[in-house]
């Protein structure tokens, strides 16, 4: 196998994931595991750009990195005080819970590893706006305007929701 | 050349660090963010799915795409609810949080 750009910039991003989503799931500040989710993010999209999605890459920056974090980090600002950090878990219970993830994790990837893929690689090309758009917009076999329009109601009932739920009594 | 299993193996690590991040956690935000790690890898799943083996389809693409839409949703309900809560009890671990109604 020779080593070419492409698989050591998914090594760097393949590290960085992993890393950064072992601190946000471990670390005691959660004023961090929200920064470290960030960089989580910032990974995904770095996977999405690779793969030639660049639409979905910046959707998943502008809405996940830019919306829905700032929006966490809002929330622990209100609802934590300042030097907060997660109490000591009991003992049993974290290495029940470790050695659980850990087993299934090994069943997963054995499972995976042992099946064969058929395709190793993928063509390149970046998949054209105009294609997106005409799919997402279109009431035909393959058209997505129907998802579209009841994602758009599921937001008005989210934004309705949220404010219904958070104001003051 | 970069093997489909490769980015399955990342996806799959990514998963079961936010299965142990919701089961060891007790802080309700905290918990929020390792589920946002779960949607994450489920995308990325979808992603590689639709790019290596269905190239000429979308299903993959449009899923991701309005999973996203979805978990931004369903976060900001759960950070209201989670606002709410810290207004009625004065905090948000879960040990302190038998009952939902006041």
């Amino acid at each position: 196998m020779e080593i070419t750009l492409e698989l050591i910039a998914f090594i760097i991003l393949a590290l960085f994931i992993c890393v950064s989503a072992v601190l946000a799931a471990t670390t005691k500040r959660i004023l961090r595991a929200a920064t470290y989710l960030l960089f989580v993010l910032f990974g995904t999209a770095g996977i999405y750009f690779q793969l030639n999605y660049s639409f979905l890459g910046a959707v998943q920056l502008l809405i996940y990195a830019g919306g829905i974090t700032v929006l966490y980090v809002f929330s622990i600002l209100l609802t934590s005080s300042e030097g907060d950090k997660a109490p000591e878990l009991k003992s049993y219970k974290f290495i029940a819970g470790l050695v659980a993830t850990l087993l299934s994790l090994g069943v997963c990837l054995w499972v995976m590893l042992r099946h064969d893929f058929l395709p190793q690689h993928f063509e390149h090309g970046e998949l054209n706006v105009r294609t997106i758009g005409h799919a997402l917009m279109s009431a035909d076999k393959y058209g997505y305007v129907l998802p579209f329009e009841v994602i758009s109601v599921l937001l008005l009932a989210c934004i309705v929701g949220g404010i219904l739920i958070a104001r003051k009594r | 050349m970069i093997k489909m299993e490769y980015y399955l193996v990342v996806s799959t690590i990514l998963m079961f660090v936010g299965i142990y991040g919701f089961v060891t956690r007790r802080n309700l935000l905290a918990m929020l963010i390792s589920v946002e790690l779960i949607l994450n890898s489920v995308d990325i799943n979808f992603v590689v799915f639709n790019r290596f083996l269905f190239p000429e389809q979308l299903e993959g693409f449009f899923f991701t795409l309005f999973a996203i839409g979805v978990s931004a949703a369903e976060t900001a309900v759960a950070i209201a609810i989670i606002i709410n809560i810290y207004r009625n009890i004065r905090n948000i671990e879960v040990k302190n949080l038998r009952e939902m109604k006041w």
